[in-house]
This record gives structure tokens, sequence and C-alpha cells, in this order.
């Protein structure tokens, strides 16, 4: 295997080499997670990752190039536009990252009705790319489900995650500020970012004339405002997507894939396909996985006492449609009837922007890499909307550049001395709504349809249903509200649509539950049908909450790993 | 202005780098690309270095053509934009020197500063008339292009990022609230 020490060496080995205490499948958010947990109590890991290597500041190539050193400025080709068909419906289509994404005719999908993947098929996964918003999320979500009987209860309330959140902050590094909102629980957290003058004026507008009720607040941001050993500080160079040559923020590469190295315990293997968990009958458990080389196209099983699939929320979906297929024709925990359904996502893309007044004699100095936060304040406290669950919103307030449209020049010096300053302050903030569990909303095989090594591709059918229409009439009117409420001026909505999956925050395909009939994992991430299997990314949510979800898998993720730990202590597993 | 800021703040929160370039990131359908329509001349580079001069000009610091704005307009033109619009930009310079032509009797590499400045006020008041009118589905004017380019080429260009504004790869910190006193630079990025 090209590119990494701890790569295993296949050739002429016995069954031995071959297992290991614990299989991690998948290297982003979650993978990491669960190598870091898992090889630090001791376990020998192998973590497996479909795509290529990817080296922690050597492998950012971009990342310390001047804007000029891109020879399209940024701006994505028309070759990109057509190799990128589904990155190109969004807006992270850009030169530096292109090849960040996974390739798009190599791996295609089935769309019954649109739905945008955003896919990073190398190591470290979405965790290089990821937007970084860390947020807790409370009882309001956790008891959501039972409370308006849309999707079946979590097994688990706030208390039981609450100390993993403490502690994957603490690794991690999420700044932001102590606000004392019940359904916004504060953490452990480095030094907020500053809020800019005009952030710290609409905040104190929106408190003036909503009360108690609705806060702006800084970003809660997985974005060193601190060192942390072995990681400097975010520099404020705002690239975080290209890969932070600091360690500035956190992602696999950063922060949980050194520590789990450190151990000694970790052996990594790159393109490595994984398309099944090895089931035993007898014993009722996994006993390892399948793995096809993507590169050599050859097939090797790897044998472990645990297996934690961290492939994302539907490829591991995919993984477990594969599995046990002769016991359950619909995959390994199909007998819910649940697999692959309830797919859910953040739906997004709207909101509201608008011209500030005054403020001519302030600016900022750095480029933030975080925004504010707006948490929900629909359906608490009181309010009663004509739709369930709720939204919060991200967005920004900053100077006009370059870009802006000068009406009144047209070309020479004039025009040219007026771009060279600043120009007038804007404000706008983005919503980002919860989207109900509907078991109809579901991915499956499309058999008819194969990737680049001739396996079947997922089929996605799912969309977003009139509560989150009527959610999405709301999240524009809000905030055209507060914008007016603040003052500020030529305040205009917008709304490009929304796909399921557009949100990145895809969710839901093995959801978790307090009875093996209606989920597929139970409140420790373990398939009920193979209790030494861990689901722990996006597909294991019971509900969507509306705040991001990666610290939340972050924290499912290593208590399951204390629980797996345990339980083979235990012999339980 | 609003789909520039939607997307703009879109990339604000999630990390995304800009680099200036967010009026030309989006809107663009994929097209089968004809080779062959962009192959600028020498000539036809150093006539957009003029036109881009003309609109971004030397003054106490570096204009356009020290920029490379011409080639930098050719680079983009060829990988960015699809065919139709490719179409329109190679037939704006032809219709450019037209009217140059038909003003002042010569062409665009002919004319004096002053005349290139009359000559491309006029164009940029047609073009902007022009874009209120148009379809959202038909292509910009290409004066609009030419304009476009040419600021971003320039403000992204280190003479422009440097120079024309200010440029702090590593900055280190972030201060929200600073004072601004009128003729200070904008940050470059």
């Amino acid at each position: 295997m090209p590119g990494d020490s701890t790569l295993v060496n296949i050739n002429g080995k016995a069954q031995e080499d071959y297992t290991y205490d614990a299989i991690v499948v998948g290297s982003g958010i979650s993978g990491g997670w669960a190598a870091k947990e898992l090889t630090e109590k001791g376990l020998k890991v192998l973590m497996l990752e479909r795509g290529r290597d990817f080296e922690h500041i050597k492998d950012y190539k971009g990342a310390n190039k001047h804007p000029w050193e891109f020879l399209h400025r940024g701006t994505a080709t028309e070759q990109h536009k057509k190799d990128y068909p589904v990155i190109s419906r969004g807006w992270a289509l850009n030169e530096a990252v292109m090849d960040y994404w996974t390739n798009e005719q190599d791996c295609p999908y089935t769309e019954v009705k649109p739905f945008t993947w955003w896919r990073s098929y190398q190591m470290g996964g979405r965790s290089v790319l990821w937007g970084r918003q860390s947020y807790r999320l409370s009882d309001l979500d956790f008891e959501a489900n039972v409370r308006d009987g849309h999707g079946i209860d979590w097994p688990i309330r706030y208390k039981d995650i609450a100390p993993w959140y403490d502690h994957v902050e603490r690794f991690a590094g999420i700044s932001g500020s102590k606000e004392g909102l019940p359904h916004l629980p504060d953490g452990q957290f480095l030094p907020p970012m500053d809020l800019n003058c005009v952030e710290k004026d609409v905040a104190q507008r929106i408190k003036e004339k909503f009360g108690s009720n609705r806060h702006l607040i800084i970003g809660r941001v997985a974005n060193l405002t601190a060192p942390i050993p072995g990681r400097t500080q975010c520099q404020f160079r705002n690239r975080c997507w290209e890969g932070c040559p600091f360690g500035g923020y956190f992602s696999t590469q950063s922060s949980t894939l050194p520590a789990a190295r450190k151990t000694g315990n970790l052996t990594v293997r790159p393109f490595s396909i994984v398309t099944k968990l090895l089931y035993d009958k007898n014993s009722k458990k996994a006993n390892g996985v399948e793995v096809l080389d993507a590169e050599n196209n050859k097939t090797y099983n790897y044998k472990a006492k645990i297996v934690f699939l961290c492939a994302s929320a539907l490829n591991s979906a995919w993984v477990l449609f594969n599995s046990a297929t002769d016991i359950w024709p619909g995959g390994l925990g199909s007998s819910s009837g649940e697999l692959g359904h309830n797919v859910m996502d953040h739906h997004y893309n709207l909101g509201a922007v608008g011209k500030v007044e005054g403020y001519e004699d302030r600016y900022y100095t750095g480029r933030r890499a975080n925004g504010f936060y707006i948490p929900r304040f629909v359906n608490i406290n009181g309010d009663k909307r004509k739709y369930l669950r709720g939204f919060g919103y991200q967005g920004a307030a900053s100077r006009t550049g370059w870009s802006r449209d000068v009406a009144e020049l047209s070309v020479g010096a004039e025009l040219k001395e007026a771009l060279t300053e600043p120009g007038h302050w804007t404000i706008g903030a983005t919503g980002f709504g919860e989207v109900l569990p509907y078991h109809e909303n579901r991915i499956f095989l499309d058999t008819s349809r194969k990737d680049k090594w001739g396996l079947p591709v997922l089929a996605m059918d799912a969309e977003l249903k009139e509560n989150e229409m009527a959610m999405r009439e709301d999240i524009k009117q809000e905030m055209v509200n507060m914008l007016e409420a603040a003052g500020v001026k030529d305040i205009n909505t917008y709304d490009r649509g929304h796909a399921m999956g557009h949100g990145i925050h895809e969710m839901g395909t093995a959801r978790m539950g307090n009875d093996p009939k209606t989920s597929v994992l139970n409140k420790w991430n373990q398939v009920w049908d193979a209790q030494n299997v861990f689901v722990t990314d996006g597909a294991c949510m019971t509900s969507s909450a509306c705040q991001n979800p990666s610290l939340t898998y972050m924290a499912l993720t290593a208590r399951a790993a204390e629980h797996a730990v345990d339980e083979l202590k235990k012999g339980n597993i | 202005m609003k789909r520039r800021q939607a997307v703009s703040t879109l990339a604000l929160i999630f990390g995304g780098t800009m680099v200036g370039s967010n009026l030309f990131l989006t809107g663009c359908k994929t097209e089968e690309k004809k080779t062959g329509l962009t192959d600028f001349s020498a000539d036809e580079v150093a006539l957009l270095d003029e036109v881009a001069e003309t609109i971004i000009p030397t003054t106490s610091t570096p204009g356009a053509k020290a920029a490379k704005v011409g080639a930098f307009m050719k680079i983009m033109v060829t990988d960015c934009y699809e065919e139709k619009n490719q179409k329109v930009f190679v037939d704006g310079i032809a219709a450019l020197q037209a009217a140059s032509e038909k003003q002042f009797g010569k062409d665009f590499m002919n004319i004096d500063a002053a005349q290139r400045k009359e000559l491309l006020t006029a164009l940029d008041k047609e073009q902007r008339e022009y874009q209120k009118s148009k379809k959202p589905e038909d292509p910009n004017h290409y004066f609009k292009m030419m304009k476009d380019l040419t600021l971003q080429g320039y403000f992204t260009s280190e003479v422009g990022a440097t120079q024309a504004l200010r440029y702090v790869p590593v900055p280190g910190k972030y201060e929200g609230c600073i004072p601004y006193n009128k003729g200070d630079k904008a940050w470059a990025t």
C-alpha cells in the first residue's frame, strides 16, 4: 500500500495477521473518534478507508498558496462542472478543493427523488471539509419524537450524553460562549470568537424587541481559540476546508488520527471498500468484514471481535444492506423494517439579507472562520407554530468588497479608488430546519446499477414534506422580522430550494431505539441483530433536531466505544 | 446582489474561501465546449489588457495591465465559460472594435485614453440597460463580462491584492470592531 508506514502488508500472511480486536469502517469524524477511543483503551484497531490516503499538512496542496496562485482564482472550470454535477448544485464548487470531492463518475447513485449527496472518499472523510459548527442537542430534541408522535422515542436523554459532550469538546476544542440556554446547553468551551460591531448591535436590538426568547450569539465552532497540545490555534485565515497547515480546526488528521497513532495500536488501510460484514449465525455476531481493494480489485477478509461502522449515514446503511443477506434478505438490521428508512437532513438554502446603515467608521481585522448563531425560538417556551419542531440561523455581518456594484461609477480611476475601500455593511442569515423522520423517506440498493467496482449503488427516495415546507416560509419571515427590528434596510429573502442531502447532514438510516421491532440500534448504538456491531455515524440518529450534528456523532461514538470495551471485558460480546 | 450575498453568506458559514470569486461561482450550466473559439491572439490579449487598463487604470497603484488581466480573461473565458458565453465574449471583442470605429474612426488600440474611457463608459451604460431587461437565462452583455473579469482578475492578482488592497495571508487573530478611517484600504481576502 502506498503512502503509509503503518499499513498492513497483505501478501503471504497467515489469517492471524488479518485479525484485530476492532475494525473501524470509515475515517471521518465518527471513524476517527472510534479509532482514537478504542486504541487508547488498548485495543488493536484496523481502520478502513475506502479512498486514498490524505496526509495532514503534506497533502493540503493549495492551503499555503496565495489567491493569485490559483489559475482561475478559485473559480471552478467548465470541466469541473462536468466532472462534478452533484457538487455543482451547491456552493462548494471551488478549484481549491475539487479533488477532495468524490469522483462522481466512479461512484454514481440513483435519484428516485432529487438528492444531493456530498461525498469525500479519502482519509479523514468530510472532517477536512466540514463546516465545524458544533452544538449540543438537549432534551427538547431527545424528547421531541415521543412528545409529538413522529418517529420513535430516542433511547437516551441528555443526561446520558452530557458527559460525552464534555469529553469530546475538551479534546476537539470547541470555541464558544456560555449562554445558559437550556435547549442549547453550554459546553467545555475555548474562548469565544468576537461578534463584530454590527452583529453586536443587531444582537442587542433583537434582545430589546424579543426579550429573552431570541438570542444572537457567536457560533460554536471547532476552531481553536487557544492552543491544544500538538495543534496551533486558529490563525483566522478562513481557508479551513483546504486543510489547515496549523491544525487550527478539528479534523481526523489534525486530532483523532495522531492520537490513535500515538498508542501504537492503530493500523490504517486506505483503498479499502468494505463490501459486507461477515456475519456468524451461530454466535449471532459479526466476526469481521470483507474488503474489496479499490486499487487491485482483490477481496480480503479481516477479522475482529467488534466492528464500528462509521462509513457515513448512507454508506453505513449500504454496508448493512449487503450483510447477512442469507439470514435477512434486506440485510443486517433489516429485521426491524427500518433499515434505510427515516432518512433525514437539515433543510436550508434560504434566509434573508439586508443592508446596514452606518458603522462606516468601523471595520474588522482577520478572517473569522465562523459566524453568528440564532438558536431555535419556535415551538418552545409557550411559542406555538402551525408546524412542528424548529430551526436555527447561521449568518454574519460584513462590509462589502470589490465585487459590489457601484451604480454611480462606470470605469476608470474613480471606480478603482472606490473599490479599494470597503463598502457598506450587510448582514444575512441562513436557516437550518429540522426534518421529521418519515418512514417513507428511504434509501435502498439499486441492483440494476453498478459503480466502478461492480457494486450495486444506492437509490435515494426522500423529500421534504408539508411540515418542512411550512417551516421554510416561517424561516424567511422570521429573519425578516428580526432584521426589521434591528433597523436593517433593503431586506431581501432568498430561497434557493432544497433537495434532501443538500444540508450535508444526512442521517437516520439505522436509527437507535428501545425496541428491536422499530429500530436498528439499541441505546448503545449496537445493532440489535449483531451486538458486536456499533453504528455511530449519522445513521444512528432517531430525530434530526436542527443543530449541526457532528458533535453529537463524536459524543455517541466515544460513549459507544467505552461501552464496547466494557462489554468485551465482561465477555458479553 | 441577492444571490451573491446568499452565496457568500453560505461560504462564510461553512468556511469556504471565496478569494473574491463569488460573482462567478454559480449559475452556469454544463455544456460541451468547442475548442478554438477562445484561441485569442497576442493582439487580442493586448487589446483586452487595454480594455482592462481603461476600467482599472494605473493611479498611485499599478493598473490592470500590470496585473496581466488580458491573459487572465483568456484563461477564464476558455476554461470557465460555457460555449454560448464564450461566443458572446468573442463577438464582443468585434463589437467593441466596431463601436470604436464608429465613434472615432479608429480601432480601440489607436484611440487615446480619454476616448477609451468615453467609449467604455458608454458601453457600461449600455450593458447596465441590457442587464436590466434581459431574461435570466440569456447570457450577460459582453461588456459586463469584460468588466467583471477585470475586477476579479485585478483585485485577486498580486498587485491588486497587495497594493490596491491590503493582503494579510496569516492574520493570526480576529478583531470584530476596529476603527476605520476614510482612505484605509479594504482587505483583499
